[in-house]
Parts: structure tokens; sequence; C-alpha cells
């Protein structure tokens, strides 16, 4: 009896499996193409992401049950605005780390280009100089065009900035030999350096407009650079209470993130973070790659920046911020299902990540903690976040697969 | 007759692969001197040797990963420099490493296209790369692999064949595998000879590293020899004898190849297994381990043969079922536990690599990790102590070595299992678990390794060895246990062990004759 149902059991299988050409099944299930086993091994690949986004649902939902203007457009604006630096941080963490290295600069990257934000986005007429002063002495750095023209250059200066200094951190990397970690050490002390040189004190002026237009509803920016009727296009309607910034996170994510991913050098990168040895005995350009990698984060990070002054609307040269920063989006790239090992994970879901270490803070102003407690509370829900992320180890059965 | 070695050895008109005078140093050890070598289009070519006689960097060479200290290489009669894999890759020479060179967190579709992708647009195509890698797999017989899977979750025989069929995608003109079959199946083997001899049909080069005396055998129509990083001979296959390039290989004569199987009755057993299971991976194994005995785990690659030394060693949770170690219930929970007095197991793992060796430490540091308690006098390790253990250990084993405080890195890959084997013997187990020790190590270290077990043995120690070579079953063990689908269908002893019983048994022809048998007697 018991005999005939192992037979039938193994019968089954090998169907499944398809019968091998030996013609003798064997055992050990390698599910063929179909539809169904294809979403399943996708999806078990994907578990830090599902599950990224799964848990930022579930606190996104209570948290505009909580809140007592939940699921209004301004809450919505709101939460994109201060996500959205986090998001990019992150997503400038996610490159170096799935390389197998880590980046401690990003954070001093953006205080940078937030910094050079405040000179070059004033949004001041045209051929006004602009100076910085240090020492006392005012300096004239360069003439800008102004009006939307000096806005679109100054941008561009800013991401220039921002992509430069990753290559510079790439570098230092490839060609110095250095650990990412100490190398970015280093280097982000020289962009904190840069950000205190032009702006020992916070200061500076974004455009008015440039603020508003960026940091509110797609309503609000139709209105501003007046398009679509100024935003009273019938059609329009619909789209109209979408926060502006998070549009230029999927923006940027569709633009920037995705044809990386799919590129020979991305995948490159995974390749170095998955077994960098056997990368380069397959003979992938493992320079290259990692020297995008360090580019692209730089190119995040700076877009990080330029929305921060641009959402301030002014410039700080920060350095407990920017260390901040460098920490939180390291726990984002986490939760975002990104190993630390490297090789696995992606940076759409450390924006997943971003979003909900920065909801667990919104809670904090809708239940009224003391802002003394925030830290404490910060660490220890980062702490139980992270640790869902390591659920799966208590159902490992083979305790050897937690060790590689 | 060094004449006449020049005159056999010197390259031929239309050599596809001509190497000239080439000669490589690491530090101060010398890999290869002064080598001339050649091969042609058309043919396999096996190169033969013992480890550290410089087949791999010779193979490493004609790869581009590594450059020659002195000597020329000529590709079809022009000269050639690969200063890195990839340039060998364009110039038409794809190769298998004994280090599996595959991206363990990509798909099976990715790792086959790695090295030139299909595009789009400048970007990957998914779907093209996908339809890519199942017909590569398809023409290497292994259809059963969804190139979706991750490689991390493949069994090691299914990554060799993803590696062959990576290799293949190449479409090469100079092949080389070196020990590419060392962790595949029997059926596996026999399809990667079809697919070999297809290739020689297309008229392409191809370099043929195995310890496998049997596939050399079957697959060779010329070998060169190596000893010591010198080239010693050429020959066209079947010009010598076995016997005669074992002897070329390692210079002298090897009169059995495994030690005598002293007879003996059955001693009480050491180690006793009831209705063990796991995970549907292991189904109600019951087995018996003498002291002094050789019990073999046999059957196809991945029947839980290896799930079950790490059950053992307390790798596993969840394990059901009885362990009995000298009479008394024991139930590993790690492997801390496992090698403690009160189990004294040894485990050599699978990948010495990864799992048998700290490689960047020293010698003595891996030799003393695994018997640090041992050791030490209080919380410090004794120095004194450590070096008398560990040059014991060393002498016991035989292990090459220049210092022994180099990085265990930098041994050949059967002095780096000496290694692995010495560290467990200076815990003094009563059980030893042997996971394919003799993977991709030379015929000589294999022979001593025969040796040990058997020595082992006599001494009372009770062993389980897995291995995927038959062959070593049969000439090692007192008995065989072969496993399929998780559970043990025939133990082999005496008489009854030989090759054929063992493939029947491992592809359970009588379990899939018995039921349908039965099946048609419930019909009438």
């Amino acid at each position: 009896m018991s005999n005939s149902t192992i037979s039938n059991s193994t019968l089954s299988e090998s169907t499944m499996a398809g019968a091998s050409t030996s013609g003798i099944p064997i055992p050990g299930i390698f599910p063929r193409r179909s539809l169904g086993t294809d979403l399943l091994i996708k999806l078990r690949q994907n578990i830090g992401l599902v599950t990224a986004i799964g848990l930022f649902c579930v606190v996104y939902v209570f948290y505009h049950f909580a809140h007592p203007k939940g699921f209004s457009s301004a809450v919505f604006v709101q939460n994109a605005d201060e996500v959205f630096t986090l998001a990019m941080v992150a997503m400038a963490q996610t490159l170096p780390v799935l390389a197998a290295g880590l980046d401690l600069s990003v954070g001093a990257v953006m205080t940078m280009v937030g910094c050079l934000a405040s000179y070059l986005l004033s949004g001041a007429a045209q051929g006004t100089p602009i100076e910085f002063s240090f020492g006392g002495t005012p300096h004239i750095l360069a003439t800008l065009p102004g009006g939307i023209a000096g806005i679109i250059a100054g941008t561009f200066i800013c991401l220039i900035a921002g992509t430069l200094a990753g290559f510079f951190n790439g570098c230092v990397v490839v060609y110095g030999r250095i650990q990412p970690i100490i190398a970015t050490l280093a280097t982000g002390a020289i962009y904190i350096g840069i950000a205190l040189f032009l702006r020992p004190t916070p200061g500076g002026k974004i455009d008015d407009d440039l603020n508003w237009a960026l940091t509110n509803s797609l309503q609000d920016f139709a209105s501003t650079v007046h398009i679509f009727d100024d935003g009273n296009a019938p059609w329009f309607a619909p789209f109209g209470t979408i926060p502006v910034p998070f549009i230029l996170i999927v923006m940027i994510a569709l633009l920037a993130w995705v044809p990386f991913r799919r590129s020979v050098t991305g995948r490159s990168v995974y390749a170095i973070g998955s077994a960098e040895g056997a990368a380069y005995m397959s003979g992938l350009r493992i320079d290259r790659a990692k020297l995008a990698a360090f580019t692209l984060a730089g190119f995040f990070a700076g877009c990080g920046g330029l929305f921060l002054a641009i959402q301030t609307s002014s410039g700080n040269a920060d350095i407990p911020q920017a260390g901040t920063y460098t920490l939180n989006s390291i726990a984002a790239v986490v939760i975002g299902g990104t190993s630390l090992l490297g090789g696995t994970g992606g940076a759409i879901g450390s924006i997943f990540g971003a979003l909900i270490l920065r909801v667990i803070s919104f809670f904090f102003r809708i239940f009224d903690i003391a802002p003394l407690l925030q830290p404490l509370f910060e660490g220890i829900i980062l702490l139980a976040a992270v640790s869902i992320g390591a659920l799966r180890v208590l159902r490992v059965k083979n305790t050897l697969e937690l060790f590689r | 007759m060094v004449e006449e070695n020049r005159s056999e050895n010197a390259a031929r008109q239309g050599d596809f692969l001509i190497l000239s005078d080439i000669s490589k140093r690491y530090g101060g050890v010398t890999a290869l001197e002064n080598v001339d070598f050649a091969c042609g289009r058309g043919k396999i070519h096996a190169v033969l040797g013992e480890n550290g006689a410089g087949k791999s960097t010779l193979i490493k060479i004609v790869a581009g990963v590594v450059q020659p200290d002195a000597g020329t290489m000529r590709l079809e009669g022009e000269e050639v420099r690969f200063p890195s894999p990839s340039s060998a890759n364009m110039a038409g020479v794809a190769s298998i490493f004994q280090e599996l060179s595959l991206l363990p967190d990509l798909s099976v579709a990715d790792n086959i296209s790695i090295t030139s992708p299909p595009r789009r647009l400048g970007f990957i195509d998914a779907k093209a790369q996908r339809r890519r890698a199942e017909a590569l797999l398809a023409e290497i017989g292994c259809e059963d692999v969804n190139p979706l899977m991750r490689v991390r979750d493949l069994p090691l025989s299914r990554r060799q064949m993803v590696e062959i069929a990576k290799a293949l995608g190449q479409r090469p003109q100079l092949f080389v595998l070196d020990e590419a079959t060392s962790a595949l199946t029997s059926a596996d083997v026999e399809k990667v000879y079809a697919m070999l001899a297809r290739l020689k049909a297309q008229n392409i080069a191809i370099l043929y590293i195995s310890h496998r005396m049997h596939e050399v055998e079957a697959l060779a129509d010329r070998a060169s020899v190596f000893r010591n990083g010198r080239h010693i001979e050429t020959f066209d296959w079947g010009r010598r004898s076995t016997g005669e390039i074992v002897q070329l290989m390692i210079g002298r004569d090897i009169a059995t190849q495994y030690p005598p199987k002293p007879r003996r009755p059955r001693a009480k057993p050491a180690l006793k297994l009831e209705n063990l299971c796991w995970e549907k991976r292991l189904e109600a194994i019951s087995l018996e381990v003498g002291a002094g005995e050789i019990v073999g785990l046999g059957g196809l690659d991945g029947q839980g043969q290896k799930t079950l030394l790490l059950a053992l060693f307390g790798v596993l949770r969840g394990v059901t079922g009885e362990i009995a170690i000298k009479g008394k219930p024991v139930r590993p929970a790690s492997p801390a536990f496992a090698k403690s007095r009160s189990a004294g197991i040894a485990l050599v793992p699978e990948d010495r690599k990864t799992e048998g060796l700290m490689l960047p430490m020293s010698i003595t540091d891996n030799l003393a990790i695994a018997s640090l308690d041992a050791l030490a006098t209080g919380p410090f390790v004794d120095r004194a102590k450590e070096r008398a253990a560990v040059e014991k250990g060393i002498a016991r084993l035989r292990i090459k070595i220049g210092d022994s405080k180099d990085a265990v890195s930098t041994l050949s890959g059967g002095n780096q299992q000496k290694v692995v084997i010495a560290k467990w013997l200076m815990t003094e187990p009563g059980i030893i678990l042997l996971n394919d020790p003799t993977r991709g190590i030379d015929v000589g270290t294999k022979q001593e390794i025969y040796r040990l077990m058997r020595e082992l043995a006599d001494q009372g120690v009770a062993i389980l060895f897995y291995s995927t070579d038959y062959d070593e079953l049969i000439g090692c063990c007192d008995r065989v246990a072969i496993m399929y689908d998780g559970r043990i269908v025939r133990e082999l002893e005496g008489v009854d062990l030989t090759e054929h019983n063992i493939i029947a048994s491992a592809l359970n022809i009588d379990g899939a004759a018995a039921t349908s048998a039965t099946g048609e007697a419930a019909h009438v």
C-alpha cells in the first residue's frame, strides 16, 4: 500500500520535470517552463522586495487611518516631499551595495550638491553674479543666465557635480584599489569640506516658483509652469492630485535605474556582488562596472541633494544630517531586500525601504510622542523592521545556508 | 631518448594551438618550465598529471587567466597574447574550470549569456536570453533546468551542466574542460560525451583534463602527460598502456590502487540510525556503521547522500528519528556539538574552498581550528601545543608545504584536501563522515586518502563515505548503501558489491520493476 503511493508520487514528479532523456526519472524537482512555476520562481527570488512592498502598504494605510486628514492630497504631497531625498540617497546606496561595497559618502554628496544648488537655483535675474563669501571676502564665481534657462543650467550643473563626485569615488575604489568603505569615508569628508566651503553657514535661496512647482501636486506644477490650461484642462483633473515628487521618483527610477538594471554594465554589477572572481573569469569588465555603480550612485545622491535644497529653499552644510542620511540609506537598502553581501536586490526595493523608514517617523507626529524619545523609538522600530527580513532565518532548515 | 621525446613532443604541421617554451613561476614555486605543447583541431586532447603537475597553470595561460613569464603562444599559426579571460574568449577559447565560475545570485539564463548577452536597443533582451539558455541546455540534454532559477538553488551537478552550456554558448574554436565532469552524474557524463563528439565532428579543438581515467580512456584521441611543471610526453591514445601512463604521471610504480579489505566479523555499531527523516529529502533512513567499518553512500548525485551527512553533523534542523553513537542516543544540534567528545563526529565537507578551509588563513590556523578547545589553556591558545599538534597532522598526512605560516590557498588542491582531513583527525573523532573527499584530486593523493581511510578503520574509526565515483566505492568500502530519492534502496556488500549492482540500484531499476510488477498483479 505505502509502496504504491510512493511510486505514484515519484511518477507525478517525473512527469512534472519531464521525462529525462535517459528515460529514468531523476528525483529533485526542476520545474519546467510554465507561467505558474515561472511566477513562483520570480516571487521566491524577490521575496525581499515583495515583503517591503507589503509592509509599506500595511503601515501606510494604517497611518492614513490614524491621521486626522488621512487620504487627502495634502498629506500625500507632504509625505512625498519628505520621502524624496531619502529615497534618492537609498537608491544611490543600492548600487555600491549590490557590488558588495558600501558608500559612506552618499549623504555628503547630497549635502554638497544641496549647497551648490542654493547658489545656482536662486532664480535671480540674468547676469546676476553668483557670489559666495569665504573668510569675510566676497568672491564672484560666475554669472548664469536668468529665468528658466538659468534654472535648467543650474540643475544640470548640480547633477553633474553629484555624478562627478560619484565618479571620483569609483576612481578611488577601482584604480586606487581601496576598499569602498574606507575610500568613501575619505571622499565623503572631502565633499562635506566642499559643502562647508560653499556654505559656512546655512543660507542661500531657491527660486520660489521652482520650490512651489516641485514640492506640491501636479495641479500646482501645471499652474506654475502654465501648461494644460494652467492645470485646469478637464482631462488633467484625475492626475491633478498626484504629488510631483512621486512623479519624479517614478521617472528617475524608470529612466535611470531600469535601463541600468537591464544593461550589460548593470548585470556586471550584480555579478561582481555575487562572485567577483567568477565575474572576472567570465570576462566581464569589472572596473568599468564598479566605476559605473559609483558614478550612478553619485547621480542619485545628487538628485537627492538638489531636491533637499529646493524643498528647504536653502543650502546647509549640515554634517550630522549628512551622516544620518548615509546611515538611513543603508537601513533603507536592507529593509528593501538588498543583501549587504551584494548580488541580490535592487533600487526599487530601496525606495520602499526609504518609504517604510519615513512612514515610521510620520507616526511620531500623529501620536504626539515626545521628540526626545524619537531616536529611541526609531532605533527600536528600525531593529524590528530589519528583523522582519531576518525572519526567514527561522525557516531555514539547513543551517549551513545561513552562512552562505 | 631525449631526442626521441623532442620529436614526439614537437608541434606538428597544422596544429591549432601551439605553446613554445612557456614558463611560469609563482613566487619561488615553478609551475611550468620550458613547456612545448600543441593540440590540433577535431581531436580530444587529454592533459594528464598529478595535482601540482602544472596542468591547471597551462590551462589558465591558454584561457588568459594568468600570463606566462616566458614563451610564446600561437593560435592557428598567429602569435597571440591573452591579457584577460575576455581576450581569450574573443579569440575563440572557451574554458570550464575546476572551480566553478558561475554567479550564484544570477539566474541560469543570465549566467549562460553573461559574456555577451543578446541585446535589443542596447539593453539585455531577457526573452532572447532565455530562449538561448533553453536551446543550449537542450543541446546538452539538460532540459530539466528552468533558466529562471538561480544558480545558487541548483545542486552541484546541475550547476556544472549550466557551466558547460555557458561555455558551449561561446561557440568556441578551442574548448577547454578542466575537471568539468567531477560533480556530474553518470547520465550527465554520457550527455557531455555526446556533446564532445559533436564538437569534434565540427573540427573543434578540445583540451580535456580529468582525474577519472575511464573518462579519458573513453574520450581521448591524444594525450599529454605533465609532471612537476614539465611536459613529459605526448602520444596518440592507445600507444601507451594505462599502467605506463600512471607511471609517467607519478614517476613511480603503484602496485595496487586500493588497500586490501580485511575480513572480520562486523563490530558493534559505532553509529546507528533508525528511521531518520528530514523535510522529504531524507525518508526513513536506517543504517549501521560498525567501528572499524567503511560504509559507502552511493547512488546518483542529489539523492540525499549529502543531506544525510549534514543531518548527522548537526547542520539540519528538524531531523526526526533515532541517532545512536556507541549505543547512546544523541541528537546533534550543531557542528560544535557533533565534534564534541560526546558525539565525536568529523565531517570532511563537499566544498573544501568554502566549507573546509579558511583560504586566506595560514596552514597552521586551518589545521588547529577544529581542535582549539583541546589546544587551549584557559581562554588562550597554547602555541607550543598547537605547533606540536600541527606538525603531527602535517606529518601524518604527508602534506607538502613550504612553511606552515603560508596561507592555505597557496597549496595545491590535493594538499588542501589533506589539510581538511588532517584538521579533523586532530579532533580524534570516532566517526568520520566524508563527502566526496577525492573530487578533483590527483591519483597519488587519492591513493593516500584510501590508505588513510583503511588505516583509520583499522584503528576502530567508523567511516561513512559518500563518493560520486563508483569505482572508489567498490574499492574502498566494506559495504555500500545506495540511496535513491532520499531513501536507502539497497545495501551491497561482498560479492554483490559490483559496478553493475550499484548502477542498477542507483537508477532504482529493481524498485521500478518491482512496483510495475505488483501493479500488473493487482490489475490481474
